[in-house]
């Protein structure tokens, strides 16, 4: 009986569930790790980026992108368009081609593999003959041209990858074409480059790894010129008018030749070493363009002395008699230059570089080739990131004043809009203004738009000013000595090195509504800083938190606190520190919470907490976690010789683990099955053979770090009696414990000198002693309590005074939750307990049903050590929904989680990427675009390569979409 | 801290204070610590001193978890003084009204009304009886039982370690491993977890029932398969108060075997995956106690592991200044922390006594001595002095 009626309740249960949750990963913000190809479609005003993890993504007009993974884990090598198509080629290192597509679906754009082939040589040829090296994908769009390492050159028919064997070009013909005296017969080498004639179709330009060029005649499939190089060959440029032909070489020199005319042998018309006399670095890619009026430019990646600049990654524009060598912080993986015009056939209007770490694009029609910032492909990284901190639904009046101080900031990039401006954005605009927050290691906090599709930065804010470090901010960026040669500009914004990581952001909060943030470091510092429209010159004074309070045997053997500035300190528009906190000792802060409406902060290290009243400037409390027993706290930073041996081993056991599970993807059919088993059996004989333990021991109080402080909170509540709400801050350490005081502010007119007191009133000792990882005060309808201010500016429910509170104590292995004011336990989930994961992140979120816009839920969005996501729901503590989401090896990505706090969330994929994703079914941000074909003309009168044909008829008005998202944010919340 | 300096003081004194009580009434005297004499001597003492020459007496004490435990013998007698911290509190039943069901574990403070269903439930015939000649088995603290013999197949055991916040530890470590099980497509090898090491004196070698090479295969009814080191590793700390393992041991001849009406579930030899074996399977004390051999020492409570006895959390009121709370809105609640009597046996003070002088010291700095009382349920209403 009781069965059936369960059932019954369970499915309703179910589709309420269905209405409010949901998974999806939806974009990854910020840059991808470790580019190993670019491309750029004219025709489609698209970018695309291909990974050594094999990722394909492809970017245009901010809001468009495109992402794809190959099956195979294999490097992309190169990425090709064919012209006037939606389609395009990958090359990875594996020696697999992939044809990929832009699919329209339902209104919306898709990328979608849609064929794949490897070359195959004739039976018994060794491999090098079919290892591709060289890709030409043909302006008659259906024709790609593979050069191989063997000096061949297959011809293939696409988009099914049909061989045309007939037309292949041999080396053995190439060879029988070359004049007898041509270097003693020796080998050409492998296929370094494949040009195609920007005048003439029929011609393909063959250049060798030897230097040798040979323009091949496709219709009478002979050669008919060759151009004799010498050196090593890097790469071939073939001049728009087809006229001349650049060769860049290994010894840094440059060569232009001439092949307009009738002979077999071209002629050399000039040959350069541009950074010569003494040996040179290797030019890897030389293009030339023409501008309407005036000599052309000449963009050459590489070439600098070896000797005194060989490290340095550069690439030199030329032009009349301007020349700069832009410096890059790393490697240069690839470049382009975007033409004006609307054949995209006119002056180059920007030269867009991708290197290492960073997507860099250079205005080339405004004086001194500013740098244009970039609405996509952000350096999250620049300085690594620490930590982040989101907030939602950001009220107008602060995303100004953020803006406008972020706008004074960011003069020296060029006024020009982006200059990729491929496919539609099709995404509706963002509900509301969100903010993502990150830390870095050189004390900066960033601010980025992440209200969309696109994380737009926003506001940089370096706290690094108010202390004493070694390193002045160097200015040196941007100046070029007089004279230098050559003649360097350091461009982009990548720069990990870290002055002095005691600096390091660790926790910020934020409140919306008044503006206050606290940011809090790496040596203890807790700043406390406020949004001003003018620049200040202010003081900042620091007070000292003893957190100690008197307890014996300690050794601190860290790094010291760092120097505060004595000297007014100028600080820009935007947010000025005004209070510092200083920790003693000066450990990493572990927690931070601040309250607008009381002005107080709390923050606490692995020795204790403290209260700081940041309108009077005073310490309101502090309290000592430490237990005498706790060695490891006791002596300094996290010390890792400890575990040393630990992470060793568990790293191996990673390694080991990932090996099975990637190999368990692949197993899909039963006809793998078997060789699986065998895989498998081998794998569990070498766990046999070195087995790895584990301890099974209670938790004991003795533990390494119990006095940690992980969790602060400020609540309104019922704390000592239940008539009476007072104010309260609760604190939960590493050990379980949990530390309640009672707040008593002075009323309003005398806050600024009665001194604000704080009792202590509870503690808890949780008995499985997991760490406090959240707390959460409940009220009379069990909704979680609003924040600070929240009320005040009508955006929350005023909490339920009226009924019995709760508290929600939430550890790394339980929920629970508890009645006050007097603490008794009254429901918990154990999740540790029943699956053995523990959890890792915590945040409550307001989750609303897709179905109708009147009804939703809080929950808390939970994420474990195994990766999966959670959702818990309140104040049941029922579990809800459980995702897998991050792998459980990925202990990074898993750290770096935060949640929003309309059941979203990002991680860090990489050091230099955020994956988004959302747990509601109703509040989903994913780009949605369109790039339709575009309109063909015929390819025999294109003048390029990469035909720069009339594009589809959707123009971009300057203004970028990103931007038109926030316009119309500010005019939805104007309405209100 | 007043109550602390009592401690150190009797100790030197070598005496140890004992407060008897039989009926309503009470006797103190102390006895020598270092010379506790013999039981019998002792014995007779207490009549003695109560005055009940010719009455023959059931001798218990509390000890510091709370247990009444009996002492009948000069083992446990001297086991009773060496423990006695301050104060050793004796229980006197006549041997003919005496209610046996009273003593062993947590027979003070677990709520009467598991003690109530217990009986109900469970009416078994050998609980009322007095013993015959030695004591029973719920005399002694268990510290490990096989369980739920009746539902799992023979070759597999669940042992409960009973951790009951002693110092000792649980003392085992497990590892990955391969197990070949039996599927329709034939013999398969997968992924197990194994006991690999015992650790020499902890609980888990001194129970005799795990041993290097057991395969664990679930962990409080929750299956580890397709779970990872880690992950069972963690559910076993997580419920390291009250661990119930489920092992397929390695040495399959100690057995237990079944005459006969085992159910189905015995003959799937070999099988890990058994139906049987799920978490609610102990949430049926009914069949259980049915279908249970008489040789087989059934003494899992099943109320015991749902009961959160082990799990409470220990919370300190801190502030003097706060309105007490009032003792009877507490008792009216039906909240575990509240501590509960057992209305026979008045041992009202000996909790309180337990409950002050665990809130005396802070919760950061329980010492390992008073760790072991953690468990129990405590409630301040005073002021206390914290550290």
């Amino acid at each position: 009986m009781k069965r059936f009626r369960r059932h019954g309740q369970e499915s309703h249960r179910d589709r309420i569930k269905q209405e409010l949750y949901g998974f999806n990963k939806t974009v990854e913000h910020g840059f991808p790790h470790q580019p190993s190809a670019l491309v750029f479609s004219p025709s489609l005003q698209l970018l695309a980026i291909g990974t050594r993890s094999g990722a394909i993504k492809l970017y245009g007009a901010p809001g468009v992108e495109f992402m794809g993974l190959h099956d195979e884990n294999a490097a992309v090598t190169q990425v090709h368009f064919l012209p006037q198509q939606v389609d395009l080629v990958t090359l990875l290192d594996d020696n697999s081609l992939h044809m990929w597509t832009l699919r329209a679906h339902q209104g919306v754009s898709e990328l979608l593999e849609i064929g794949r082939f490897t070359l195959t040589g004739p039976p018994g040829a060794p491999p090098s003959v079919t290892r591709v090296t060289a890709v030409l994908t043909h302006s008659s769009g259906d024709l790609l041209f593979l050069g191989t390492e063997g000096g061949h050159v297959f011809v293939v028919e696409v988009p099914g990858f049909r061989e045309l064997e007939e037309s292949n070009i041999s080396l053995e013909n190439v060879t029988n074409s070359l004049p007898e005296d041509y270097g003693g017969r020796r080998s050409l080498e492998h296929v370094e480059s494949l040009q195609e004639n920007p005048v003439n179709p029929r011609q393909v330009l063959i250049g060798y790894g030897r230097g040798i060029m040979v323009i091949w005649d496709l219709e009478r499939q002979s050669a008919i010129k060759h151009i004799p190089a010498t050196q090593q060959l890097e790469s071939v440029w073939w001049t728009e008018d087809g006229d001349h032909v650049l060769s860049s070489h290994s010894d840094g020199s440059y060569c232009r030749w001439m092949v307009a005319g009738e002979g077999t042998q071209s002629e050399q018309e000039k040959s350069e070493v541009p950074y010569g006399h003494f040996p040179c670095k290797a030019i890897s890619k030389i293009i030339q363009l023409p501008t309407e009026q005036g000599p052309p430019f000449l963009f050459l990646s590489g070439g600098m002395p070896r000797a005194s600049y060989g490290d340095r990654h550069c690439i030199s524009v030329i032009h009349s008699k301007t020349h700069v060598a832009l410096d890059f912080t790393s490697r240069i993986i690839d470049f382009f230059v975007i033409r004006d015009g609307p054949d995209y056939t006119g002056d180059p209007s920007a030269l867009v570089v991708l290197v290492e770490e960073e997507l860099v694009v250079i205005d080339l029609q405004t004086e001194g080739w500013p740098v244009i910032q970039t609405p996509y492909l952000v350096p999250l990284h620049c300085s690594a990131i620490t930590c982040s901190h989101h907030v939602s639904a950001i009220p107008l009046k602060l995303w100004e004043k953020v803006l406008s101080a972020g706008a004074l900031q960011n003069t020296h990039y060029s006024k020009k809009p982006w200059p990729i401006t491929g496919g539609q954005n099709l995404s509706p605009d963002a509900p509301q203004r969100d903010l993502l927050l990150t830390g870095h290691e050189d004390g900066t906090v960033r601010f980025w738009d992440a209200s969309g599709v696109c994380l737009y930065p926003m506001y940089k804010l370096s706290t690094a000013g108010v202390f004493l470090t070694d390193a002045e901010p160097n200015d040196n960026m941007n100046q070029c000595t007089e004279g230098e040669w050559p003649p360097f500009r350091k461009v982009g914004c990548f720069d990990p090195y870290s002055d002095d990581p005691r600096l390091g952001v660790q926790k910020i909060h934020l409140c919306k509504y008044s503006g206050y943030l606290t940011v809090a470091g790496t040596a203890g510092q807790i700043l406390v800083l406020e949004l001003n429209d003018e620049a200040a010159e202010q003081t900042v004074e620091a007070t000292v938190a003893d957190l100690l309070q008197g307890q014996e045997g300690f050794r601190w053997k860290g790094h010291t606190r760092l120097e505060v500035k004595e000297e007014p300190v100028m600080f820009p528009p935007g947010f000025q520190p005004f209070a510092l906190v200083q920790c003693q000792p000066p450990a990493v802060v572990t927690a931070l919470t601040l309250h607008s409406d009381w002005k107080l902060v709390t923050f606490g290290t692995s020795h204790g907490f403290g209260l700081y009243d940041y309108q009077q400037k005073s310490n309101v409390l502090v309290r000592c976690t430490l237990n005498p027993s706790d060695q490891l706290a006791m002596e300094g930073p996290l010390s890792r010789v400890k575990s040393i041996k630990k992470s060793l081993r568990q790293s191996f056991r990673r390694i080991r683990r990932s090996r099975v599970s990637l190999r368990k993807h692949h197993v899909n059919n039963a006809a793998k099955v078997q060789e699986a088993n065998a895989r498998l059996e081998a794998e569990l004989a070498e766990m046999e053979l070195a087995p790895v333990q584990r301890k099974i021991a209670a938790r004991s109080s003795d533990d390494s770090f119990t006095g940690l402080v992980r969790m602060l909170y400020f609540a309104d509540t019922f704390l000592s009696d239940s008539s009476h709400h007072t104010p309260s801050l609760w604190a939960g350490t590493n050990g379980g414990s949990v530390f309640a005081y009672q707040l008593r502010l002075p009323p309003v007119e005398r806050r600024a000198e009665d001194p604000v007191t704080a009792h202590p009133a509870k503690e808890i000792q949780l008995m499985h002693r997991a760490p406090v990882v959240g707390i959460v005060v409940l009220d009379g309808l069990g909704s979680p309590l609003p924040e600070p201010l929240e009320v005040a500016h009508d955006l929350a429910r005023s909490a339920d005074m009226q009924g019995c509170h709760q508290l929600l104590v939430i550890s790394e292995e339980q929920f629970k939750v508890f009645t006050l004011p007097k603490v008794s336990a009254k429901m918990k989930l154990k999740l540790t307990a029943i699956d053995g994961s523990r959890v890792r992140r915590v945040g409550v979120a307001w989750f609303g049903s897709s179905r109708s816009e009147d009804y939703g839920e809080s929950g808390l969005t939970v994420l474990t050590n195994q990766g999966d996501l959670h959702v818990v729901s309140l104040p049941g503590v029922k579990l809800q929904v459980q995702y897998p989401c991050i792998r459980r090896e990925d202990v990074s990505g898993i750290a770096s989680c935060v949640f929003t706090k309309h059941g979203q969330g990002f991680y860090l994929i990489s050091p230099s990427e955020f994956e988004r994703f959302s747990l509601s079914a109703r509040c989903v941000v994913e780009p949605r675009s369109l790039v339709e074909v575009p309109s063909q003309t015929p390819s025999t009168t294109l003048p390029r390569a990469q035909p720069d044909g009339p594009s589809v008829e959707h123009r971009y008005t300057p203004t970028s979409s990103a931007r038109r998202v926030m316009e119309h944010a500010l005019l939805n919340d104007e309405s209100e | 801290m007043n109550k602390n300096h009592r401690v150190p003081s009797n100790r030197t004194l070598g005496a140890v204070e004992v407060k008897s009580k039989f009926g309503a009434e009470f006797r103190r005297f102390s006895l020598d610590r270092f010379k506790p004499g013999r039981f019998d001597e002792f014995y007779r003492l207490l009549q003695h001193m109560h005055r009940i020459p010719n009455v023959d007496l059931l001798v218990g004490y509390a000890d510091v978890h709370g247990d009444l435990l009996p002492i009948n013998n000069d083992d446990n007698y001297r086991k009773a003084i060496s423990v006695a911290d301050p104060v050793l509190r004796l229980f006197l039943q006549r041997k003919e009204e005496a209610d046996y069901s009273a003593f062993g574990l947590d027979s003070l403070t677990r709520p009467k009304k598991t003690v109530l269903a217990a009986m109900l439930l469970r009416p078994d015939a050998n609980r009322k009886k007095p013993p015959v000649i030695i004591s029973l088995p719920r005399d002694f603290r268990p510290v490990s039982s096989i369980i739920d013999v009746d539902i799992l197949p023979e070759t597999h055991r669940r042992v409960r370690l009973y951790k009951h916040g002693q110092e000792k530890p649980l003392g085992f470590y497990i590892r990955d491993g391969s197990s070949v099980r039996v599927t329709p497509q034939g013999l398969e090898k997968v992924p197990g977890i194994f006991i690999s090491r015992m650790v020499p004196g902890g609980l888990a070698e001194g129970t005799g029932l795990l041993a290097v090479n057991d395969e664990v295969l679930e962990v409080n009814g929750i299956e580890v398969q397709a779970k990872s080191l880690d992950q069972v590793t963690d559910m076993m700390i997580a419920n390291s108060h009250n661990l119930i393992v489920t092992v397929k041991p390695a040495n399959q001849r100690n057995n237990i075997v079944r005459s006969g009406g085992g159910g189905a579930a015995s003959r799937s030899s070999g099988h890990s995956s058994d139906s049987g074996t799920s978490f609610y399977g102990y949430s049926s004390p009914g069949t259980a106690v049915a279908t249970t051999p008489a040789h087989i020492i059934q003494n899992f409570h099943p109320e015991e592991l749902e009961s959160d006895e082990d799990d409470e959390d220990l919370v300190v009121e801190v502030d003097g200044e706060a309105v007490p709370i009032p003792r009877a809105s507490s008792a009216s609640c039906t909240i575990p922390f509240i501590p509960r009597y057992v209305p026979h046996l008045d041992l009202r003070t000996t909790n309180e006594a337990l409950a002050s002088r665990n809130n005396a010291g802070s919760l950061g700095t329980l010492s390992t001595a008073d760790r072991s009382l953690e468990g129990r349920s405590l409630e301040e209403d005073g002021t206390v002095i914290t550290l």
